[in-house]
């Protein structure tokens, strides 16, 4: 009866990964509903604004990017709230991860079963909304630069609503505000390209958006976990 | 929340905390587990008589009145997981079924556990003590929906762990068939100046 075995962190981290993924994808878990909510809803603006090809060129990057970062929000309050309902949170804060490792590893599962996907999709709503050629790289490239910061930012306001019965609207008003600079720059990169201009410097402060969530979000997650937990 | 709180436990104790509804039972079992930091007191550890750090989160396991099941996974797969995620080791299929048998959850292994019963639920949190080795078990109301079979299979993992050198405080109001100390947090209610003093080796 030893408390002080030796234990495998990685494996420990992979495996939560891992079982965060397959219950976004199972029955219940959000990542398909939130793919789902993009194709619809970014479907829905031709017939709202006309068929014109030249209108909707002009509003595809924004279309698309503005649609993405409501899908990611669809699917954030799931995040930490099904395992706080259920008891697992507690399970999984005497794991040998800690909160912060466990908060890294929920964040990087959103992230691949949900928000990654949103990126991979969005070439095919291009095409529905005429997307000029030259934008599908940069629209890809900056999803995918940028939707990691979705995930990270949309992880602090998924623990702070954590033990809130329906926080789903007060998420959206906490979560949004703070993806407009992502907002600004993932579009900025693709109408610079439609625009013939170089998109490089977009990405660039895009990348730096994700760095920032990343060193800020983790840390405020965890606090906003722990406080929860009380 | 307390007054005057002051308990010792030492390897191969039992310790049940009794008390009426709201008197803070399962509050001080969260407090134990680092949950809710408190406000006041102290909270130590001694290995071999001297004072120890660091082992404090993972020398803890804990079952409280919510159980941690996925419904969309098995039992098997659940406490797969569990081991997973608590020691990083894979668990192999024997050491799984002689888990399960405990509580007499060997033919339910397959089944998804969204059609357990409560109490079929409430055991299967429970075969979580018998998977992962850890010193100190904190367990609210571990009787709660258990017939009597299951209750005394209760009592015998709690002896065994008990005998082995571990330490179980468990939350209850039912006579749990171990012997121990009794802790009464009904004594504990705070009387005008809140002073907490846990001292615990």
């Amino acid at each position: 009866m030893s408390s002080m075995q030796t234990v495998s962190h990685g494996s420990v981290f992979f495996s939560l990964v891992n079982r965060d993924i397959k219950l976004a994808w199972s029955q219940g878990g959000g990542s398909l509903l939130a793919i789902g909510f993009f194709f619809i809803a970014v479907s829905l603006f031709p017939f709202g604004i006309g068929p014109e090809p030249q209108v909707l060129a002009r509003i595809a990057p924004g279309v698309i990017w503005v649609v993405a970062l409501l899908s990611s929000v669809v699917s954030l309050d799931r995040l930490y709230q099904a395992d706080y309902e259920d008891g697992s949170l507690d399970d999984l804060a005497l794991s040998p991860l800690g909160m912060l490792g466990v908060a890294t590893a929920k964040v990087l599962a959103h992230w691949f079963s949900t928000t990654l996907p949103l990126a991979l999709a969005a070439p095919a709503l291009g095409i529905l909304l005429n997307l000029p050629d030259n934008a599908y790289g940069p629209l890809v490239a900056s999803l995918l630069i940028g939707t990691p910061a979705l995930s990270l930012i949309g992880s602090v306001g998924a623990a702070l609503t954590v033990a809130v019965r329906r926080g789903g609207v007060l998420m959206f008003l906490l979560i949004l505000p703070l993806y407009v600079p992502t907002l600004i720059f993932g579009v900025g990169a693709v109408d610079a390209a439609v625009t013939m201009t170089d998109p490089l410097p977009h990405l660039a402060l895009l990348g730096a958006t994700t760095l920032i969530a990343f060193v800020v979000g983790l840390f405020a997650s965890v606090a906003a976990l722990n406080l929860a937990m009380e | 929340m307390f007054d005057g709180l002051g308990f010792q436990a030492k390897s191969g104790d039992f310790v049940s905390l009794t008390g009426k509804n709201g008197s803070g039972k399962s509050t001080f079992l969260r407090v134990l587990a680092g949950f809710i930091p408190a406000s006041e007191g102290a909270m130590g550890f001694s290995v071999d008589g001297e004072s120890a750090t660091g082992v404090a989160r993972d020398s803890f396991l804990m079952v409280g009145h919510m159980n941690g099941l996925k419904p969309a996974f098995s039992l098997r797969q659940n406490l797969q997981l569990f081991s997973r995620l608590m020691t990083g080791r894979h668990i192999d299929d024997d050491s799984l079924l002689e888990a399960a048998c405990t509580f007499g959850l060997a033919a339910l292994l397959d089944e998804s556990v969204q059609y357990f019963s409560s109490g079929q639920r409430h055991r299967s949190a429970l075969t979580r003590f018998c998977l992962v080795p850890r010193q100190i078990w904190l367990m609210d109301e571990p009787t709660v929906g258990l017939d009597a079979e299951n209750r005394q299979a209760l009592a015998g993992l709690i002896q065994r762990h008990i005998a082995c050198g571990g330490i179980v405080i468990a939350a209850t109001h039912d006579p749990m068939g171990v012997s121990g100390q009794t802790l009464n947090m009904d004594v504990f209610r705070p009387t005008g100046n809140p002073s907490v003093d846990e001292d615990w080796l």
